[in-house]
């Protein structure tokens, strides 16, 4: 245990932590300013904007010895008795001379540039910088330079090499680098070799200032207007946990969230550029019933005790889950049609599968997986049925008619069923489809409705490593779509709105799987093995980004 | 003493030949190589060296025996000895005249160096513009593996030294001593974030020692006559300074500029700097008197007129307000030549040559030539003038805001130049801008942004 004084404050180190100044600054509540340091990326101390005063205090005497000279933050450990002076006169003009260094050749071109309001420059230069112009005034200059996946705005760059740090580092691909020296230094790729890899948006994020530039999002929206929303990326099994930035039920762009057990700080292209579907027109929208001249869209009134009706009719009815349902909603689903129906049978979905797990030398990894909740789902499937049916029994059963009503919840993002399949699912009495895009198996079904992707309802997935996270609602679901929880939270005849908190204190008390979920769940998620195996994760520093 | 100093480096140079290694080998070359593989440990070469006293002739004039010393002491190795023979220091020539015409002597005190380091690789990083000292080092190289000072078992000693070099793409920051370890693993020249030291973990993350050329020179004739000799030359320690540990042994001297007789000369250190004009260098052209001289190398900054007795050793320029004795590069400039214009040259190289990593150097050096540029068009002001005190008071090591001490050898000919010269730049400003001297509104850009807006714009987006 270690004592670093900060500003007078006392700052308690772990025995094995391992800070640098910023770090312990920002443990004792204190902001050191920085460019170029990033907690996933080697030290450079190259911006100088982190420099303070660093003096140690003698253990036995309490006396203290500072260094005559400035020292960047990000360089020097933390150790039990170092002292790092941040507020001094002598430190304030040193993070005024970088800002007014930065702004000598920078273009000030906030009003057209896509960083204002997120911008490391700008804010730094409110909080530290000075009022006045002493340089010369330079004409306005604006560079811009496609340089593959993202847009380099050349004249914006303060060189802080995150970017270039992160394609050697991260990715492996050093397709980033400096040409150049001195005040004509940039950041290029070499010709024909464009930044053009599976992590690269990540390096719009890493951008202190506007000099990258998301090609997705460029001029699109000011950033002021966006509202972000703590979820995880649907996309993959890695679950990342990501920011929803909406307005208007509109999403214009998705971060990474920090989260030390899965993603760090990054996300992959497929998961950041991947949500546009959700905003597709030909997204299932309300509730279609077949009749004589084929699917009709009808009203939600009565609806539901159709479905009831249909069930308890039925022989052998099928419920099939897919792996995009959050646990919430497969619980509530299963829960109901065993209540219901106590010869019903419960069924997984197919698992999408593309390639093999794509590793990247920083140790991101995407999954080969293109689902969020495998894991999940299958949990809430076996604590209703030992074992429950796999895809191919279902086809099985429906082609021999064992089963006869069948209830499919899907929500797959990518096509998923082919005609052939849909045309045996057919065969039973009765088909009730939920997706989100018409597939054949909803052009045969006798009811169909649209429900809600990643973005649009409220619940948990469970990841590749077992680790339970929380999505939030970020924008709502296209108009006439209903979440699948509310249908089965009324369904199972619970009163008021759906509420997924309570579900999952359900799950936890009666599914062992769970049962690490219950209370509030952290902004990091739960390990799900902690009460089975009492495997440790080794938990990554936290840290400010 | 200084009367009957005899020049010990430069003392083959003007033999025929001097650059082969039948010329070098008939005055005795390779003989202290011999005795010291026959009789001495590395440890006693250390010693020896550490005693001597040598400090660093590259500029900081760091002691060798104690850099030396911080090597891990049971290192399984590779350790590696990097020459640092890119001399761009300019005004400085020394470590050219040693590598043309006395390459042997170099790669003995390479390999004595060696020797005492237990490196068993050495790369020479030679700057690209020493076309002939790549030849003549190159076939030293040659004639030493021949001969078998060079290579597997060397002399049946058992010590073992490959000698490689590595030509620099001409940068100054190279000279810098890990961006001269990060240029020879094929890396831009960025230097490093110090802890670690390169003798701790330097070239491909193993223990290094970066010794300049003329320092491994001097190496091979401490060895040769014992550090005792090498003490008997040169100045001791000021007694008033706990942290000075003398300057002692010869030193190569190279005079440039407004002078008669230009050239490289060997003198004993502590050699006063008007000595090294007038009865080394001929004294000042036509006849002028000196307004300024750059005591060691342009980084170094400007002694005036009045400051010219000051020792030559490696505190006499710090007590004089420059950086230090530097790399012994004197440049003259008589009383015709305007200090405007020493700044503006001064200004362009250290912005030119700027690595460009630590914000402070990159845009001072920038900002300051600028301003110079602004100057000398007749748009300066007397703000400027602090202003650029102010920029070259915030850059390099000693205020902590850049990594390397590059940032110092840009801030120093500024910071002399004001302060010793102030009252001529203050004149040049009042006569060359009679409106707006006393303005201190921001003006426009001199250059039309010249500096870091190339014309390389491709691929529009959209």
């Amino acid at each position: 245990m270690g004592i670093v004084i900060v500003d007078g404050k006392e700052v308690e180190i772990g025995p094995h932590e391992r800070l640098n100044g910023i770090q312990a600054a920002a443990r004792a509540g204190i902001e050191i300013p920085h460019y170029c340091w990033h907690p996933g990326l080697s030290v450079v101390a190259s911006c100088r904007m982190c420099l303070v005063e660093v003096g140690t205090r003698d253990p036995k005497t309490g006396q203290v010895v500072m260094l005559p000279k400035l020292v960047p933050a990000c360089n020097t450990p933390a150790k039990d008795g170092t002292v790092f002076v941040t507020n001094s006169e002598k430190v304030a003009h040193a993070r005024a001379m970088v800002e007014e260094d930065l702004l000598l050749r920078h273009p000030i071109d906030c009003p057209i540039c896509d960083k204002a309001g997120e911008c490391r420059l700008q804010d730094y230069h409110f909080k530290y910088g000075q009022s006045e112009r002493r340089a010369e005034l330079q004409p306005f200059t604006s560079r811009k330079r496609d340089i593959g996946d993202v847009v380099l705005f050349v004249d914006r760059c303060i060189m802080c090499t995150r970017c270039v740090r992160f394609t050697r580092e991260i990715t492996g691909t050093s397709e980033l680098l400096v040409v150049n020296r001195g005040a004509h230094e940039e950041i290029d790729i070499l010709p024909e070799l464009p930044l053009n890899n599976k992590l690269s948006g990540n390096v719009v994020d890493l951008c202190p200032v506007g000099a990258l530039a998301d090609k997705d999002f460029l001029y699109k929206q000011r950033v002021w207007y966006l509202r972000r929303k703590p979820s995880v990326c649907a996309l993959c099994a890695t679950g990342c946990s990501i920011w929803i930035e909406e307005n208007q039920d509109h999403i214009y762009r998705i971060k990474p969230r920090e989260n030390p057990f899965v993603n760090h700080w990054w996300i992959c292209n497929e998961g950041r550029y991947g949500y546009p579907f959700v905003h597709h027109p030909q997204r299932l929208r309300g509730v279609w019933r077949r009749d004589n001249q084929g699917l009709r869209q009808i009203n939600w009134p009565g609806v539901l005790s159709q479905i009831v009706e249909k069930i308890q009719q039925a022989r052998r009815p099928a419920l099939c889950l897919s792996p995009f349902l959050t646990n919430e909603e497969a619980y509530l689903a299963c829960r109901w049609i065993k209540n219901i129906h106590p010869g019903s049978v419960i069924s997984l979905g197919p698992i999408p599968q593309q390639g093999d797990d794509e590793r990247f030398p920083g140790g991101f990894v995407i999954s080969a997986e293109k689902c969020p909740n495998r894991l999940g789902v299958e949990a809430v499937a076996y604590s209703f049925e030992q074992p429950p049916m796999n895809f191919d029994e279902l086809l099985a059963g429906a082609r021999n008619s064992e089963i006869d009503t069948i209830i499919i919840l899907g929500g797959y993002v990518k096509p998923w069923v082919d005609a052939e399949q849909a045309a045996t699912l057919r065969r039973t009495g009765f088909l009730i489809v939920t997706d989100l895009f018409p597939t054949p198996l909803t052009d045969r079904a006798d009811l169909v409705f649209g429900m809600a992707a990643y973005p649009e309802h409220e619940g948990s997935y469970v990841n590749r490593r077992h680790r339970l996270q929380w999505l939030t609602r970020a924008v709502r679901p296209p108009l006439g779509s209903r979440c699948l929880g509310s249908i089965f939270w009324e369904l199972n005849g619970m009163s008021g709105l759906y509420q997924p908190r309570d579900v999952l204190a359900e799950m936890a008390r009666t599914i062992p799987y769970f049962s690490a979920a219950t209370g509030r769940i952290p902004e990091h998620g739960v390990d799900l093995r902690v009460n089975q195996l009492a495997e440790q994760e080794t938990s990554s520093e936290r840290s400010t980004m | 003493m200084m009367e009957s100093f005899e020049p010990v480096l430069l003392a083959s140079v003007q033999k025929p030949d001097s650059h082969t290694l039948k010329v070098y080998e008939s005055a005795g070359g390779y003989q202290t190589l011999r005795r010291v593989l026959k009789e001495l440990s590395p440890s006693n070469v250390v010693e020896e060296v550490r005693i001597s006293g040598l400090r660093g002739r590259g500029g900081a004039g760091f002691p060798t025996g104690l850099k030396w010393s911080f090597l891990p002491a049971a290192h399984s190795g590779p350790i590696y000895l990097c020459v640092n023979a890119d001399e761009s220091e300019p005004g400085t020539f020394c470590n050219r005249i040693l590598m043309e015409l006395d390459p042997h002597q170099v790669l003995e005190g390479t390999i004595i160096s060696a020797y005492a380091t237990r490196s068993t690789t050495a790369y020479v990083y030679l700057r690209y513009e020493y076309p002939l000292a790549f030849r003549r080092l190159q076939n030293a190289i040659r004639e030493a593996y021949e001969a078998g000072y060079l290579g597997r078992d060397i002399l049946g000693s058992g010590f073992s030294l490959d000698v490689f070099i590595h030509r620099g793409a001409g940068a100054y920051i190279c000279g810098e001593e890990t961006g001269l370890i990060e240029s020879i693993e094929g890396k831009r020249a960025w230097p490093r974030t110090k802890p670690p030291f390169p003798a701790v973990e330097g070239l491909f993350r193993k223990p290094t020692v970066v010794n300049n050329v003329e320092t491994l020179a001097c190496v091979r004739h401490i060895m040769e006559r014992g550090a005792e000799w090498f003490r008997s030359i040169g100045v001791p320690p000021d007694p008033n300074d706990p942290r000075d540990p003398g300057s002692y042994g010869p030193k190569l001297f190279c005079v440039s500029g407004h002078v008669n007789r230009p050239g490289c000369f060997e003198a004993p250190l502590g050699v006063s700097c008007r000595r090294l004009i007038e009865e080394y260098a001929g004294g000042v052209r036509d006849g002028r008197r000196a307004k300024a001289v750059v005591p060691g190398g342009l980084s170094t900054g400007l002694l005036s007129a009045d400051e010219l007795d000051t020792p030559m050793d490696f505190s006499g320029p710090i007590k004089a307000g420059c950086l230090g004795l530097g790399t012994g590069g004197v440049i003259v400039l008589d009383e015709t030549y305007p200090i405007i214009d020493f700044l503006h040259n001064s200004c362009r190289f250290f912005a030119h040559e700027s690595c460009g990593q630590c914000t402070p150097c990159r845009e001072g050096t920038a900002w300051a030539l600028r301003i110079v540029e602004r100057i000398k068009a007749g748009r300066g002001r007397l703000v400027d003038l602090d202003l650029l005190l102010e920029i070259a008071d915030n850059i390099g090591i000693i205020p902590g805001t850049t990594i390397c001490g590059l940032a110092d050898g840009a801030a120093w000919p500024i910071k002399t130049a004001i302060r010793k010269f102030r009252a001529e730049l203050e004149d040049e400003i009042k006569r060359t801008n009679p409106k707006g001297w006393r303005s201190t509104h921001p003006v426009p850009a001199f250059s039309d942004g010249n500096i870091g807006t190339s014309k390389t714009t491709r691929l529009p987006v959209r």
